[in-house]
């Protein structure tokens, strides 16, 4: 027996070739087009942004995994993606300094300090985003018009904003065509104001099969229904595309909302997620302080996501009380 | 027949039927043979032999009193070498008859077709037979036919699904033997009472389907299920609900829904046992995989070893690293190329490093890939996480003992996690805890 050495291990024997690492990779490829839509209509100063938080985010990985003797998981490309999708969410003019403590707190607070991939219990890139927004709101809410390096007076969603707190007439005159909220020729993050490239990436990861279509079409409905029906001049007056293309809605729902570890896997808790995602980010939209609520609204339901997974057990096959 | 009802999840793992049309060859009769006491899910046989014993092929070599076991007999001519315990496919060690082959296949004097005239006449011709599931499991046949008197039987289920990947060993049987399958059919129909019969197959082998479609025609009774090709279509569960809608309660037995489920190659084997008497010795094999020189399907005698099949097949193209008996799927890995054929394998398979390793776990991403796969609608990286942490008391919240064991979960995995491994582990315990409660 000795010379017929054999390895032997439990079944299953043969595995996909899917990895985490060709996943996030997806990503990433998934991104490109919101990404090169930001430096177009922004500038080269939105690379810069975006290379620095996905070097610091991948530098911070790095250390803190060093720091607390773990193994390196920086090959996983986990970081890369938060980086990225940090830069991609915040304004063109956000000082270096402030995107590049945005990422150490995604990267190595909300990430790392909870255990590293999978173990985070918010969205990494958005909970930074928040963070930033509260700590440093001055700089987080300047705009920059596309192609022109002046600051904008306000996004879509500021108007709308301005429109219904202040005087109606106040932004009768400046509103921004759906063309250029399609294209992305308006204030905004720098990679949320594409709508097209964001879908380009949303049938990318589609046809990838990294996500199903179920978070982004049940959140942006939800969204759609809700501000349609809630409209500024009564019931179904609302302006339902304005809002799905309008701030970072689409990039939320493609995006961050799908992030897998914070959200549900079963398909009820999908449903519920995201329909409490639509709702969340209309009641910020239109009742909250500030013009935008995707980044609140995700985060709060990434927070009961483990509630959601916990109280959507399935039936097991066979297990339902009525067997035909 | 158009599909009715679609099991959910499940995974579209690669088919790599390599040995479709490799016509079943005849391998020389090794220079001995180790039949094992055990060859099937029950209590095991007491040997009837001893060393120095001479025994013909068919000749009852071991026998139990339970019911739930079956005869096992000898599948050659020539001296009882050993009786004692040794290395058995699972990994232990079982109490076995070697035997030295004298190359004449002289067959027992007793063997003559049994005389059957009704059910019990049936019922315990097939127990004679030594026959056991040869799809894998390897329950035996006569305690399946048999369910208790208040369940009724309306649907016999002949399964012919073959949905593990490499293996052909039921396709060859449909393809080879298409009207002794059907012959097996009517048998248990006839026998048992049963009003039909519908033979399940996965539209990748269209051949088989059109066969045995063929034949069926000339009785009402039975039918033909093209079903979709995807993995586990030809577990039990998920095989009933795909033919008829029901679902096999947690915990419950196919005869619970009115349903027996048989393989194409255990129906078959009734057929040619009540024609000649000759009981379970020999069986179709599907050697492959991609260190094996020859893949093929060979018709080999119970108790030949694993390097004998090799040998016959051309042996490796390089050395093997990991051994399986039966498919990747749900196989069992080898130890040892000394084990033997049994009655229920069904294939062996034999792999490189690159294929055999297990691979490195990385991080659960929770991207729920795995809940999708579960044909059982668990949530395999939830038990994967309880199991881990040590948390038994809450493993039956996720309903883990409903788990089949498939391994789509695993398969279908971006972490590579050793998902069903640590739910076997997790069920394990859940039941000591059961056993303990008792």
């Amino acid at each position: 027996m000795e010379n017929n050495r054999l390895y032997v291990c439990s079944s299953p024997h043969l595995r996909d070739n899917v990895t985490t690492q060709r996943i996030m990779l997806d990503v990433i490829i998934a991104l490109l087009p919101a990404t090169a839509a930001g430096i177009l209509f922004f500038g080269l100063r939105s690379a810069l942004i975006i290379v620095t938080t996905v070097a610091a985010s991948v530098l911070t990985e790095y250390l803190m995994r060093k720091g607390l003797k773990r193994e390196q998981t920086v090959s996983d490309l986990s970081a890369v993606v938060t980086g990225l999708l940090l830069a991609l969410n915040l304004p063109p003019s956000i000082p270096v300094w402030i995107a590049i403590v945005g990422a150490v707190i995604a990267t190595g607070l909300i990430k790392q300090l909870f255990g590293g991939l999978g173990q985070n219990f918010m969205n990494p890139a958005l909970g930074a985003r928040v963070i930033l927004v509260v700590a440093w709101a001055k700089y987080m809410t300047v705009w920059t018009e596309p192609f022109v390096d002046a600051v904008a007076n306000a996004t879509p969603l500021g108007l709308l904003d301005a429109a219904t707190t202040a005087t109606p007439a106040a932004s009768a005159g400046v509103n921004y065509s759906y063309l250029d909220m399609f294209l992305g020729n308006i204030p905004g993050c720098i990679g949320e104001t594409s709508a097209l490239a964001i879908l380009l990436g949303f049938a990318y990861l589609l046809f990838r099969k990294v996500i199903s279509w179920h978070i982004p079409v049940i959140y942006t409905g939800t969204v759609a229904v809700l501000t349609w029906i809630l409209g500024p001049e009564g019931i179904f007056t609302g302006d339902p595309l304005y809002h799905v293309l309008a701030g970072g809605l689409l990039m939320g729902a493609v995006f961050m909302a799908t992030d897998y570890v914070t959200s549900p896997m079963t398909r009820k808790g999908i449903v519920i997620y995201a329909a409490g995602c639509g709702l969340l980010t209309v009641l910020f939209r239109l009742y909250g302080n500030m013009p935008e609520g995707v980044s609140f609204a995700i985060i709060l339901m990434n927070i009961v996501t483990p509630l959601i997974d916990r109280y959507t057990i399935p039936v097991a096959f066979g297990g339902e009380k009525h067997v035909e | 027949m158009s599909l009715r009802w679609v099991f959910r999840g499940g995974v579209s793992a690669p088919h790599r039927k390599n040995t479709f049309e490799s016509e079943t060859s005849v391998i020389n009769i090794p220079e001995k043979v180790i039949i094992p006491m055990v060859q099937h899910i029950g209590a095991p046989c007491t040997p009837l032999v001893k060393q120095g014993d001479t025994v013909k092929v068919g000749q009852k070599i071991g026998d139990s009193e339970a019911y739930v076991s079956v005869p096992i007999h000898s599948s050659v001519s020539g001296t009882v070498t050993r009786v004692e315990p040794m290395l058995y496919a699972s990994g232990k060690l079982v109490m076995s008859v070697e035997i030295k082959t004298d190359g004449n296949q002289e067959i027992y004097e007793g063997i003559s077709a049994p005389e059957v005239k009704n059910k019990d006449d049936f019922l315990k011709a097939v127990r004679n037979s030594g026959l056991v599931g040869l799809g894998g499991a390897g329950f035996p046949t006569h305690v399946k036919l048999n369910p208790p008197k208040d369940k009724e039987i309306d649907c016999l289920i002949i399964n012919g699904a073959e949905c593990e990947p490499y293996i052909t060993s039921d396709y060859r049987e449909m393809v080879e033997n298409p009207s002794r399958v059907i012959k097996g059919v009517k048998l248990v129909l006839d026998y048992l009472n049963i009003p039909k019969a519908i033979i399940g197959i996965e539209d990748n082998k269209p051949k088989a389907i059109q066969m045995l479609a063929d034949l069926a025609k000339s009785d009402k009774r039975i039918s033909v299920q093209r079903l979709r090709s995807i993995y586990p279509q030809g577990a039990e569960k998920t095989l009933i609900y795909t033919v008829t809608g029901r679902k096999i309660p947690s915990g419950k037995l196919p005869a619970d829904v009115g349903c027996i489920v048989l393989n194409v190659n255990t129906v078959s084997f009734i057929a040619s046992y009540i024609e000649n008497g000759m009981p379970l010795i020999q069986r179709r094999v599907t050697v492959d995989g991609p260190v094996v020189s020859q893949p093929k399907n060979v018709l080999v005698p119970i108790g030949t070893s694993l390097q004998d099949l090799f040998d016959f097949c051309g042996g490796f193209k390089s050395t093997p690293y990991k051994v399986l008996m039966g498919g990747p799927m749900m196989g069992i890995a080898q130890y040892s190329l000394e084990t033997s054929v049994i009655k229920n394998t069904n294939a062996i398979l034999a792999f490189d490093k690159k294929e055999g390793d297990l691979p490195a776990e990385w991080a659960c991403i929770r991207c729920g890939k795995c809940v999708e796969a579960c044909p059982m609608n668990l949530m395999p990286l939830e038990i994967n996480r309880l199991v881990m942490a040590n948390k038994t008391g809450e493993l039956e919240r996720y309903h883990i003992l409903d788990c089949i064991e498939c391994g789509s979960c695993s398969y279908s995995c971006p972490s590579k996690r050793h998902l069903v491994q640590s739910i076997r582990i997790g069920k394990d315990a859940v039941r000591r805890v059961k056993v303990n409660r008792n």
